[in-house]
């Protein structure tokens, strides 16, 4: 990699005084001969979007899931600015790492198998993280899931139908539901609307920004479409074969990306 | 007077990988501006002034050379400042209008003018007001406000985009051709907007196609001339 000799090299932040609220440092991992991870690290500060882009395999979604603490990498510290839970969180025991998921990260998947319980109504499968953080009256349970639900943007005659029964724009709005219910500090997102009409992908895109505006929160997009990524990211991070290739702002990623693969990826774009 | 900005040497080039080739943008730009200046940048087409715009903004990344941008904490250079240094800057001080809005799908117009006063903390309802106000300045009409700017025409889309861009008032104002495409009522709404910009002590560099357009506001002048390989790259 040729950067040094067309661009300058960025200092570290001088004005932006809060610290990041995701510090991830050097986190590597290997499944069997295959690298899926080499000494990443990132950082996310508070009301950001953090958008990562790359083909499949590149590692972007096994990231996400080391944000979401649902595997552990074979090197490497991951920090929340949260004052209760100060360490790197890859040393939390399972119960700890579940409940933290529970009640300050929330998650979209691409696929809603992987979110919701497809047979449990929509507002139950909502009711369900709360119940986890401790709530127990019914009346609350519903208020609140119900409140969630319609910040989704989700149609409140239909929260008590099964997410089997609805469409793939209508279950990602459940998941978002529930992702935001409990006000994650975190919320994380792999390939939101892949796989959804484009007509569906920009309302989900939509209900995203309005969210993201409105309750300041901050986000991790996952996405192999830039589209998604340009709509919704402030700073872009690209990666390939387990490695973060470029990152900077979105605007100077799209308009003059510097590294040879993100210059493929910006041009090969329709 | 302190300056807003001082620019010693900046040089931009392009690297593309694929042709495994380098264009040359522009070397060796240097000037002050101080608050209140605006600037005229002029040159042939392809010259290199949106580049240059565009890479005081930092879309683009600068080869070489210092953008010194004094804020109230002192200063930082612009040049290799960290990208959330950028994002806060861009937010509160630097702001850049170019000739095309990005329309996003089903967000109203009255809701993409008023959203850099919400995301500098107004509440909704004022803030919303204040967009209605800069929407009937540019002569977008009424029944117009709450509908979805991805339909209009791009007279009407390059009002919106200018009440966006220039609600807020900033320290740093860049602009890219804004009168491009503009009715003659909506082209003297920009220039009123400007002069008051300009009054309040807001420092503008400024690409005009028709620099008559703005002839009242001009202090001073920065002529881009051809280089070898000159060339303004859109990407």
């Amino acid at each position: 990699m040729t950067l040094a000799q067309h661009s300058l090299a960025l200092r570290a932040p001088q004005l932006m005084t809060t610290p990041p609220l995701l510090t991830m440092t050097g986190v590597s991992r290997r499944y069997g001969d295959v690298v899926a991870l080499r000494d990443v690290s990132a950082t996310v500060y508070p009301g950001e979007v953090l958008g990562i882009v790359g083909e499949s395999g590149s590692g972007k979604s096994t990231l996400l899931r080391m944000m979401n603490l649902e595997d552990t990498p074979d090197a490497g510290d991951y920090r929340l600015a949260l004052p209760d839970l100060p360490g790197n969180l890859f040393d939390l025991d399972r119960f700890a790492r579940r409940m933290l998921c529970a009640t300050r990260i929330g998650i979209v998947y691409q696929n809603p198998h992987l979110g919701l319980l497809m047979k449990h109504t929509s507002s139950g499968n909502v009711a369900e993280r709360l119940l986890i953080a401790g709530e127990r009256s019914f009346a609350a349970l519903r208020g609140r899931a119900r409140e969630a639900l319609d910040a989704s943007e989700f149609p409140l005659d239909r929260m008590d139908a099964r997410p089997i029964e609805l469409s793939g724009g209508m279950q990602q709005r459940v998941q978002l539901a529930k992702a935001i219910a409990l006000e994650p500090v975190l919320l994380l997102l792999d390939e939101p609307t892949t796989g959804l009409d484009v007509s569906v992908q920009a309302l989900v895109l939509d209900t995203l920004k309005r969210l993201q505006r409105d309750r300041a929160i901050t986000m991790v997009i996952v996405s192999h479409d830039l589209g998604v990524i340009r709509t919704m990211a402030d700073r872009v991070m690209v990666m390939r074969r387990g490695r973060v290739v470029e990152q900077g702002l979105a605007d100077q990623i799209f308009q003059d990306p510097q590294h040879d693969y993100t210059q493929q990826l910006v041009h090969a774009k329709l | 007077m302190t300056p807003v900005l001082e620019v010693q040497d900046l040089a931009k080039q392009f690297h593309m990988h694929h042709l495994d080739q380098v264009l040359h943008a522009f070397d060796g730009i240097s000037f002050t501006l101080h608050a209140g200046e605006f600037l005229l940048l002029r040159g042939p087409n392809g010259v290199g002034k949106s580049t240059l715009l565009r890479t005081l903004y930092r879309s683009y990344l600068p080869r070489a050379g210092h953008i010194w941008y004094h804020t109230t904490e002192g200063r930082i250079d612009l040049a290799t400042a960290a990208d959330v240094d950028i994002a806060l800057l861009r937010r509160r001080e630097i702001g850049f209008v170019t000739q095309f809005l990005i329309a996003r799908p089903r967000v109203a117009a009255e809701d993409i003018v008023s959203e850099p006063l919400r995301r500098a903390g107004m509440p909704a309802p004022e803030a919303l007001d204040e967009a209605r106000r800069w929407l009937a300045e540019f002569g977008v009409k009424r029944d117009l406000w709450r509908a979805y700017p991805t339909t209009f025409s791009g007279g009407e889309q390059q009002k919106v985009n200018l009440a966006r861009a220039l609600i807020l008032p900033q320290r740093l104002l860049l602009l890219d051709e804004p009168t491009a495409s503009l009715d003659a009522g909506a082209r003297a709404a920009l220039i009123r907007r400007l002069a008051d910009l300009k009054a309040a002590g807001v420092a503008m560099i400024g690409v005009f196609h028709h620099p008559g357009d703005v002839a009242g506001l001009i202090d001073r002048e920065i002529e881009l001339t051809a280089q070898e390989v000159s060339q303004d790259v859109a990407v």
